[in-house]
């Protein structure tokens, strides 16, 4: 089908944007269009004003300051994926992006898009809450900064109101040192996960776990921190058995079924998953620890 | 209520000015206002790659962007790619190979592949089997589609068919 009439507005500026939310009824934003567009042209979305923030020229930046990374919510996946900032400082989100939909939905696909649709397993949404994402979140009231953990409202709903957009997502970048892994088992390349599980892990010198990140993602709303799990890995030497303990324990945690796929095999993925994120996260690990 | 605007957009080196309903998607303006049927449409959410095209060199699944805003961009459809009525390297191996039956997914196929060899000359055939993830053909199995692929890049590498 075709998508409804709509008044179209191209604002070049981000004032002019939130001036256009702030008096415009049935608005809608669009970014990258991968998900908005298929809304559109089902006629499941029909605003009556459409705000393409393509032309946004301020809303499109990656940039690393210290420990983080800002990414403008209109930076393209394309733009991320070649990056050398990326490559350098966050490899595990290359890793995750060669997930991604497909090369075509890459070079039109935003970051800040993926994270407003908040599909449950998306990669870029796991990734945002394995590196403590913090998003700024812009109105007529002037910016707020909400963290990852809670921006979800619910399957496929987001903290942001009305008259408000995301406007940049600042990650934490992982340590020189973290050994990093990201998973995931989808039925074809470039589908959405049923289950991913990102790792970061660090060793200090005798070789035991000094930190380590976890996040799953398909088994509710929003991926999944196990900080219990985390916590209880400190300390420890890598081996097969303290993994096998941590998987078990992820696949107790509380699942949602659908037509598709049962809580049963979301948890029976949750564990080979978290198993496999763990064991390549110590390897890549003990490498780094080898090199230095 | 119809929203209106003016573009200018160049489709393969011919530049065209239209007035376009904002709600109309790239790939019907293509077929409609500019009569370029080459490209073809799927399934109109994004899924099968039978609409894509290259804007400003870069694939795009035309029917998920909106005429409105190629306004001033440069896009190249599979009309652009055969010179003077003969079939470039990379369509001559489709033929060659047998790499299409119905035809319905080739001009999308051939857009994928003409970004994905013009900046991996050497691919390896899992880099081929992985753009082609973006686009569905139900006829040929890929097997033809990926030997094509890999044909045409050794023959585009040797400069000559």
């Amino acid at each position: 089908m075709k998508p409804v009439s709509f008044k179209y507005h191209d604002p070049r500026h981000l004032d002019e944007v939130v001036d256009l939310l702030s008096t415009l009824e049935n608005a809608k934003l669009l970014a990258g269009g991968q998900t908005l567009m298929p809304m559109m042209n089902f006629r499941y979305l029909m605003p009556d004003h459409l705000i393409d923030l393509n032309k946004v020229e301020a809303l499109d930046f990656l940039q690393v300051d210290g420990d983080y990374m800002s990414i403008g919510a209109m930076t393209r996946q394309r733009t991320l994926e070649f990056s050398s900032d990326m490559a350098r400082h966050c490899p595990i989100l290359l890793q995750a992006l060669h997930f991604v939909g497909h090369r075509q939905t890459r070079n039109r696909g935003t970051m800040g898009g993926s994270l407003c649709h908040f599909d449950p397993a998306a990669e870029l949404v796991n990734m945002t809450a394995l590196l403590d994402g913090k998003l700024q979140i812009d109105s007529k009231k002037g910016a707020r900064e909400v963290s990852i953990a809670d921006f979800n409202q619910g399957f496929l709903t987001t903290q942001i109101a009305e008259g408000e957009l995301l406007s940049r997502i600042r990650l934490t970048l992982p340590h020189a040192l973290d050994g990093f892994a990201f998973v995931e088992f989808a039925r074809r390349h470039g589908d959405f996960a049923i289950v991913a599980c990102s790792s970061l892990m660090r060793l200090n010198a005798k070789g035991e776990i000094e930190s380590v990140k976890i996040a799953l993602s398909g088994l509710g709303a929003a991926p999944i921190r196990p900080h219990t799990i985390e916590a209880n890995l400190l300390g420890h030497v890598p081996s097969n058995n303290i993994f096998i303990e941590a998987a078990h324990a992820a696949n107790q945690i509380e699942s949602v079924s659908d037509a598709y796929v049962s809580a049963v095999y979301r948890q029976h993925l949750a564990r080979i998953m978290t198993y496999r994120a763990l064991s390549q996260a110590a390897k890549c690990a003990q490498e780094k620890l080898n090199v230095r | 209520m119809s929203d209106k605007r003016n573009i200018t957009v160049t489709v393969n080196g011919n530049t065209y000015e239209r007035e376009v309903d904002t709600r109309t998607t790239l790939v019907d303006f293509l077929r409609h206002d500019l009569e370029l049927t080459g490209t073809h449409v799927g399934c109109e959410h994004g899924v099968c790659g039978a609409c894509t095209v290259l804007v400003d060199g870069k694939s795009v699944r035309s029917c998920l962007m909106l005429a409105v805003q190629a306004d001033e961009q440069s896009i190249l459809t599979v009309e652009g790619l055969a010179l003077g009525g003969q079939l470039n390297i990379l369509q001559q191996c489709f033929q060659d190979h047998h790499s299409l039956q119905c035809g319905f997914c080739t001009s999308g196929m051939l857009m994928t592949l003409t970004e994905f060899l013009r900046d991996h000359p050497e691919p390896t055939e899992q880099e081929v089997q992985e753009v082609l993830t973006g686009n569905l053909c139900r006829c040929t199995g890929y097997l033809p589609i990926i030997s094509a692929t890999l044909d045409a890049a050794r023959k585009m590498r040797e400069g000559s068919i």
